[in-house]
């Protein structure tokens, strides 16, 4: 068979013992050399997902498998194939660097010879090598998280599952964070990963799910998904100044300032339009940008008429 | 169903002993200083000051007698201590997952954990037995049933450790059952005394008191003579290790206070 899928999940629940219903029946395929987003706001379920996925968290009913391995009858293989970065920070504050990434190696059965050749390059990676006999606790928040994805892959996993990798690290770092995933992803490596900065997901992800409410509200490749948004607003920066928005037919046009506008540009469209009205009105556009991240407003629709509906809830 | 290889569990078993040990040799002014010093203490007060008052104790002089109940009594309270500990430091940080989301078994993280309670357990029992040589000559009858009765009862008290810290929320349930349970077991388990100075009710209570049996096996090992078969003493320990090693594989297997 062609294709295998790195990740399969069958109508999963999980109701936890305080009677929270977490998920409410999850389906979900991610193909080996994917680089998945899953996303959703707080408290969708992304985490207990994750949990159930890496044997943290009892499922309640539902069906997984991890390159085909079941997390029922084969979980010792299956859980070989994974390496998580968790969203809360789960390390022994008072190991060193070096200690954690290299306990984790044996945990996964590498031989100490083998397994400091694997930290020593996790570390180097990650720019953590000069702080390799630091205590984790002396870390700052974007160096742990950094630790923790060190600490993921030092066993080379097939499927790398990452939540909220990025939440807490500076700009410079998360690039080259970026830069490092989709470099193993395009090494191999399938990559799962929740984030909450909806420009993450758009730049590295090439499938993506939208989880709400414990279910499933959208599962599509990005590029499908984007296409999906009816309209896009674009600001667009002047060369000139014009005194009041300008009318072109069919845009919705509005005045931010002189030398700004904002324009909607409906699914059917085109931008090329747009210029030719502006052209003739001699409005010279020095740049152009998306008002906000085209999946973000994707994001807030599919995910906020839930808000209203379950307005008034005990919680 | 497909195991894990042999080989990748036994590395695995070696990174969480040589992780436990580490800890123990870390914080040895935690883990194997205070022993020392409460039973130099023990032996002062009860073996040479009170001890001379008593006089004989099972045929022996009482400072023989008491010395391998003290030793019994560091043991298992080490053992037990520096599993419970370690085991809910663990679980309580969040580094327990770096285990359970890896492809060991269950076994491996017990045995692992219980290896770290036996090493600082034999550790803190070397010390107290050196501590016992500045007060008492120690004249070892049968070395090697008195080796194994302590192997073995550091085995069951780290193992019932590792049970505490997985049913245990928060620290307070980490100190509760060492105070209000064993301890009194302990004391209560022939340290200090041959059951047969107690009343025949009380004698026979003690008969239900699992510690009775590890003190007195390892006596017989050390000075030859036990209240208890050796037989039965052997009998029952090894009952408790298979019990809490069900125990303990369990509820890891489970998730017990681990995965809800
Ligand atoms: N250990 C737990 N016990 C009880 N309820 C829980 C537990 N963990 C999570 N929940 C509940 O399950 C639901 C889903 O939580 P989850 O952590 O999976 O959300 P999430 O999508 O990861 O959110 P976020 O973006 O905030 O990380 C929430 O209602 C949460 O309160
Ligand atoms: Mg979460």
């Amino acid at each position: 068979m062609c294709g295998m899928k790195a990740l399969a999940i069958n109508s999963l629940t999980k109701t936890y013992p305080n009677g929270i219903q977490a998920l409410r029946g999850i389906d979900l395929e991610v193909e080996e050399g994917d680089f998945f987003a899953l996303l959703g706001p707080n408290g969708a379920g992304k985490t207990t997902t994750i949990g159930i996925i890496t044997s943290l968290v009892n499922k309640t009913h539902g069906d997984i498998r991890v390159f085909g391995h079941s997390l029922d009858n084969d979980i010792y293989a299956a859980k070989a194939c994974i390496g998580v970065v968790p969203q809360e920070i789960n390390m022994n504050l008072y190991e060193s660097c070096y200690d954690i990434v290299m306990n984790q190696a044996g945990y996964y059965g590498i031989p100490r010879s083998q397994a400091a050749a694997h930290t020593e390059a996790m570390l180097r990676q990650l720019q953590l090598w000069d702080r390799r006999d630091d205590q984790a606790r002396g870390l700052s928040g974007g160096m742990k998280r950094r630790l923790m994805i060190a600490r993921a892959l030092v066993h080379s996993p097939k499927l790398l599952i990452l939540d909220e990798p990025t939440a807490g690290v500076d700009i410079e770092i998360r690039r080259s964070m970026w830069g490092f995933l989709k470099e193993i992803n395009e090494q191999g490596t399938t990559i799962i990963l929740t984030t909450h900065y909806l420009e993450e997901a758009e730049t590295l992800c090439r499938n993506i799910a939208i989880i709400d409410d414990g279910k499933i509200v959208e599962n599509d490749r990005m590029s499908a998904i984007l296409r999906k948004l009816h309209q896009e607003v674009f600001v667009l920066n002047l060369e000139n100044t014009v005194d009041a928005a300008p009318v072109l037919a069919g845009f919705k046009v509005r005045l931010v300032s002189e030398s700004e506008l904002e324009v909607q540009v409906g699914k059917g469209q085109s931008i090329n339009d747009l210029f030719s009205l502006l052209n003739e009105r001699n409005i010279i556009v020095s740049s152009l940008r998306n008002k906000t991240n085209r999946l973000e407003e994707l994001f807030i629709r599919l995910t906020q008429r839930k808000d209203v509906s379950t307005d008034g809830s005990d919680h | 169903m497909s195991g894990v290889p042999l080989k990748i569990q036994l590395v695995g078993f070696y990174t969480i002993v040589r992780k436990e040990v580490s800890r123990v040799a870390r914080i040895w002014v935690q883990t194997i200083v205070p022993p020392a010093i409460t039973m130099s203490l023990y032996f002062v007060i009860f073996g040479n000051l009170i001890g001379r008052r008593i006089g004989d104790m099972g045929g022996f002089d009482y400072m023989q007698f008491m010395a391998p109940g003290l030793i019994m009594m560091s043991v298992i309270t080490s053992s037990y201590g520096n599993v419970v500990s370690s085991f809910f430091g663990a679980k309580f940080q969040g580094y327990l997952q770096e285990m359970l989301v890896s492809p060991l078994s269950g076994w491996v993280i017990i045995l692992g954990h219980v290896m770290g309670g036996v090493v600082r357990g034999l550790a803190v029992g070397a010390i107290v037995t050196v501590v016992t040589l500045f007060f008492t000559d120690v004249d070892v009858k049968h070395p090697l049933i008195a080796f194994a009765v302590l192997i073995l009862t550091a085995m069951v008290f780290s193992m019932a450790g590792m049970i505490n810290a997985i049913f245990a929320k928060k620290f307070d349930d980490i100190a509760i059952i060492p105070a209000f349970i064993l301890a009194p077991l302990t004391y209560l388990g022939g340290v200090f005394y041959t059951t047969s100075l107690l009343p025949d009710f009380w004698a026979g209570l003690s008969k239900f008191n699992p510690i009775l049996y590890m003190v007195n096996g390892f006596r017989y090992g050390i000075i030859g003579v036990s209240d208890i078969s050796i037989g039965s003493a052997f009998a029952v320990i090894l009952i408790f290790l298979v019990l809490f090693a069900l125990t303990c594989y369990y509820l890891i297997h489970r998730g017990i206070g681990l995965r809800d």
